[in-house]
């Protein structure tokens, strides 16, 4: 019973990615592209719920769907008209697009379809919260902190770039 | 969790390819941003079903997507400082009219 939960759970969501991320793409309004790239955003989240990653899915909605979606609508409504559309775009142009993604889509399908993944399915159980911050704050091998105070100088890097760049002159 | 790994990397890929097709084809500088976000989570879902599937007892990938969330919220805030900038100095974010590199 709880499989087959899991299986509808899963195809849900990977058809609202699928379907968001192509409507993300191709509308030309931009706000709505902003709200469907909120709805993959969600959706992913909901794949590292899945996936038994609670923290990382919490760390996605709150970063991604929380902060930058938020930006985004910000700088969209500062940036064009309402229901504003956007020209249509150029058939050459398109032509180029669709060859590149499909081509690369193809390669990639292929190269996926044919290699043999050796554990097929994923093993059971949740990370807990006390091996994550270990291996976040530890100085041994396997552990992050290094990375972890690169990202602050850069969080930091960027409020001052950000503060620098956007401010009235 | 019975779902064949297969499904996961087949949903990235083409989340990543709607985003190439989207960085290839669109004019507006906030929806090039948006197709790159779309990469990039393509990305991070790769990231964490490999780590889950195939090293289930290591952590790489969950920490590798961790880190690549947190760069790509301060790449997005301050490309989009940039294009605001852009927008006060010459009233447009559409990339052909972007020639001139100083006012």
């Amino acid at each position: 019973m709880e499989q087959i939960a899991n299986h509808i759970i899963f195809f849900l969501l990977s058809a609202v990615i699928v379907v968001c991320s192509i409507m993300a793409v191709t509308s030309r309004r931009i706000l709505r592209a902003a709200t469907y790239l909120l709805f993959v955003l969600f959706a992913t989240a909901g794949f590292y719920f899945q996936l038994d990653y609670h923290f990382l899915g919490a760390v996605q909605i709150t970063i991604y769907a929380g902060g930058i979606v938020v930006l985004f609508v910000f700088a969209i409504l500062l940036t064009s008209k309402l229901g504003e559309k956007s020209d249509r775009i150029s058939s050459t142009k398109r032509a180029w697009g669709l060859a590149a993604a499909l081509l690369g889509a193809l390669i990639c399908g292929y190269t996926l379809c044919t290699h043999d993944f050796f554990p097929q399915f994923a093993a059971d159980g949740e990370v807990d919260m006390k091996t994550l911050g270990h291996a976040l704050m530890g100085m041994d091998k396997y552990q992050y902190l290094l990375p972890f105070e690169a990202v602050s100088i850069l969080l930091l890097a960027c409020i001052i770039g950000g503060i620098m760049i956007a401010r009235k002159r | 969790m019975e779902i064949p790994m297969i499904y996961y990397v087949v949903v990235s890929t083409v989340m990543f390819f709607a985003g190439v097709y989207g960085f290839v084809t669109r004019k507006n500088l906030l929806a090039i941003l948006i197709s790159l976000e779309l990469m990039l989570n393509a990305v991070d879902i790769n990231f964490v079903v490999f780590n889950r599937y195939l090293f289930p007892q290591q952590l790489e990938g969950f920490f590798f997507t961790l880190f690549a969330v947190a760069i790509a919220a301060a790449e997005t805030a301050i490309a989009i400082a940039i294009i605001i900038n852009i927008y006060r100095n010459i009233r447009n974010i559409k990339v052909d009219d972007l020639d001139k590199m100083k006012y």
